[in-house]
């Protein structure tokens, strides 16, 4: 096969090709004038996307049944807990990031110790931590809603070089779980993991540990999407997260990783994270109502997996 | 465990709960105390027996909430104005749920996905019916899901029905133990002669219409909809079927058991409001409450392996 068609068989490429002809859609009505507009709103939101859903898709990636619904209430409390510490005062930014990622590590601690010590299933243990959390999000917001440090909130919604910052560090983080993934060993470890638990574990790979640290991570990163957000959006919102479980999910199935576990894909994490605010961004301005835009974002969705998926049969 | 033993631990999780209830309560220890506790079980539990067909065929539903709420825009508006073209169209949803299951097996999609795109179709159709949130209850409904019969509440007669005539189709009856063998083993069903295809979409089918019945005893109680009157229930639904001791894989399912792990969540909410406890901490404490059963769970599988 000719290098210039090895690119087809990319399971990532489907995701860029649906952002790239929503894209054109899009500015088919707007006018090119729109174009870098379009783009750089695409980025800022599509960073947020993009950090949960490598996340999500670490924890996908160890097979079926692992997936973490906590994803949302994470956000909240690390975002919650990381403003409230700074305060609004300047200076304190690390701080906060520091509280933020804490409150990171004690949940995907949490879910780890529900998963591993009571043996519940990675959907329901995370599902019903996630409850408590959003419980201790709300105790300690008390519907305050404390803004970011200028500092912090001039960054998170700045640029350097035309391109937003928040999408810089989404883009570091994609790169560094992608060295991770590729070049590590723990990477493989993860990735054998999900291929075969049992295989793994009798090739001596720590399959626990793997599992543990896995749903640590993806604490972590949502705890960083919370924390940026926050910053971004001028104060965290007990509802800030909850659009993003359904979106983690999503992004990571239409980005091409295998739902059957064992393979990751981080750009298609973000063709997909960068087309699903386009394809909202294109129905509003086709002048689309909120019904008939989640209706064809729904179709829209089920066409991609099926595309992807058929596609798979075929090679 | 064991399937006689499937059923013990939901009964105990609910009559704890429900003795802590009266004692801190006494006065809910009466006909319209009980239904007072249990008014809103009816709904979630015929959501959880929905959700339950699906784990039952090793899938999982992420859109039942989206599709409960579309059903009671429905009932609330067509079922209400127009009985006939209602009718039709509650069919015609549990039509396109049967679709669905035949969809996601004839092209091997995975079930998390799909349903989750299908949750933002339900969402949406719900908006395009009720943009806000109104409607009004057939009369009928209204009449039935508020009707006083002797000796026990609405509520406990409903469930105790639920539980009867599913624990008869899916433990009882052959098709029943074929569906759930497609959960436990798929191929060996196939074998045996049987179109999985059909099963699947007949799994899929029976979930779309113990939801719908769950939309119309939503709307029956409420006596008005809006397109998210049940969101909620997506996740009540996978916790129910889980507390009433099911499985997420290997079609060990249990009816009865999942009508009680319903009603186990909504007296657990009902017990929390007892406690005068703090606001900000109710849905903790939910989440805890469920934590709490499903870990004496693990002491059961415990005993069972030593014994």
């Amino acid at each position: 096969m000719k290098r210039s068609m090895q690119i087809f068989t990319r399971p990532w490429i489907w995701s860029w090709l649906a952002a790239a002809v929503v894209f054109a859609m899009t500015l088919a009505l707007t006018g090119a004038d729109g174009a870098t507009g379009l783009a750089y709103a695409a980025l800022s939101f599509g960073s947020f996307a993009a950090i949960v859903g490598l996340g999500q898709m670490l924890v996908m990636t160890l097979g079926p049944g692992n997936v973490d619904l906590s994803i949302p209430a994470t956000m909240t409390l690390a975002a919650t807990l990381g403003l409230k510490v700074m305060n609004s005062e300047p200076g304190n930014a690390m701080l906060g990031l520091g509280v933020a990622l804490l409150a990171g590590l004690l949940t995907g601690g949490m879910n780890v110790l529900l998963i591993f010590l009571l043996r519940l299933p990675p959907i329901i243990a995370t599902l019903a931590a996630s409850l408590v959390y959003q419980s201790v999000a709300i105790w300690s917001n008390r519907g305050l809603r404390i803004k970011p440090p200028e500092a912090l909130a001039d960054f998170a919604t700045g640029r350097l070089i035309g391109v937003p910052n928040v999408a810089w560090v989404a883009l570091v983080l994609s790169i560094i779980i992608w060295i991770v993934l590729e070049r590590s060993l723990w990477g493989r470890w993860l990735l054998a993991s999900g291929q075969n638990m049992r295989a793994a574990r009798l090739a001596g790979v720590p399959v626990q540990a793997v599992r543990a640290v896995t749903y640590i991570a993806v604490a972590l990163l949502a705890s960083v999407a919370g924390y940026l957000l926050a910053s971004f959006s001028g104060g965290a919102a007990l509802n800030m997260g909850s659009e993003y479980l359904l979106m983690s999910i999503a992004v990571v199935v239409i980005g091409g990783t295998s739902v059957a576990g064992g393979f990751s894909n981080v750009p298609g994490i973000w063709g997909a994270s960068l087309f699903m605010f386009l394809v909202v961004s294109m129905l509003n301005s086709y002048g689309a109502g909120a019904g008939l835009r989640m209706v064809l974002t729904g179709t829209i969705i089920i066409f991609i997996v099926i595309a992807a998926s058929s596609r798979r049969g075929r090679l | 465990m064991q399937t006689k033993y499937r059923i013990l631990l939901p009964v105990i999780s609910l009559a704890v709960l429900l003795a802590a209830t009266f004692w801190m309560q006494p006065r809910t220890m009466s006909y319209f105390g009980v239904n007072l506790l249990f008014n809103l079980a009816v709904p979630i539990a015929l959501a959880t027996i929905a959700q339950m067909m699906i784990i039952m065929v090793n899938d999982i539903d992420l859109g039942m909430g989206a599709f409960v709420s579309l059903v009671a825009c429905v009932v609330a508006t067509f079922l209400h104005d127009t009985p006939v073209l209602g009718t039709f169209m509650l069919i015609g949803l549990i039509l396109s749920y049967a679709a669905m299951g035949a969809l996601i097996h004839r092209l091997e999609l995975p079930a998390i996905v799909v349903t989750l795109g299908m949750s933002f179709v339900w969402g949406g159709l719900a908006l395009f019916i009720l943009p806000s949130p109104g409607g009004a209850s057939p009369g009928w409904l209204r009449a039935l899901m508020t009707s006083k019969p002797p000796l026990m509440p609405m509520a406990v007669v409903a469930a105790i029905l639920i539980s009867i005539v599913t624990h008869l189709l899916i433990m009882r009856s052959g098709i029943g133990t074929v569906l759930r063998g497609v959960g436990g083993n798929t191929r060996a069903v196939q074998r045996a002669g049987w179109s999985v295809i059909w099963l699947k979409a007949l799994a899929y089918g029976l979930a779309g219409l113990f939801a719908v019945l769950a939309g119309m005893a939503l709307v029956g109680l409420t006596t008005s909809a809006d397109a998210n009157i049940a969101l909620r229930y997506t996740l009540l639904s996978i916790a129910g079927v889980i507390l009433g001791g099911g499985e997420f894989i290997g079609g060990k399912v249990s009816p009865t058991g999942a009508v009680i792990g319903a009603l186990t969540l909504t007296l657990a909410s009902s017990f929390l409001n007892f406690m005068r406890l703090n606001p900000d901490w109710q849905i903790g404490a939910q989440g805890a409450i469920l934590i709490l059963v499903l870990t004496a769970r693990l002491l059961f599988a415990k005993r069972e392996v030593r014994t």
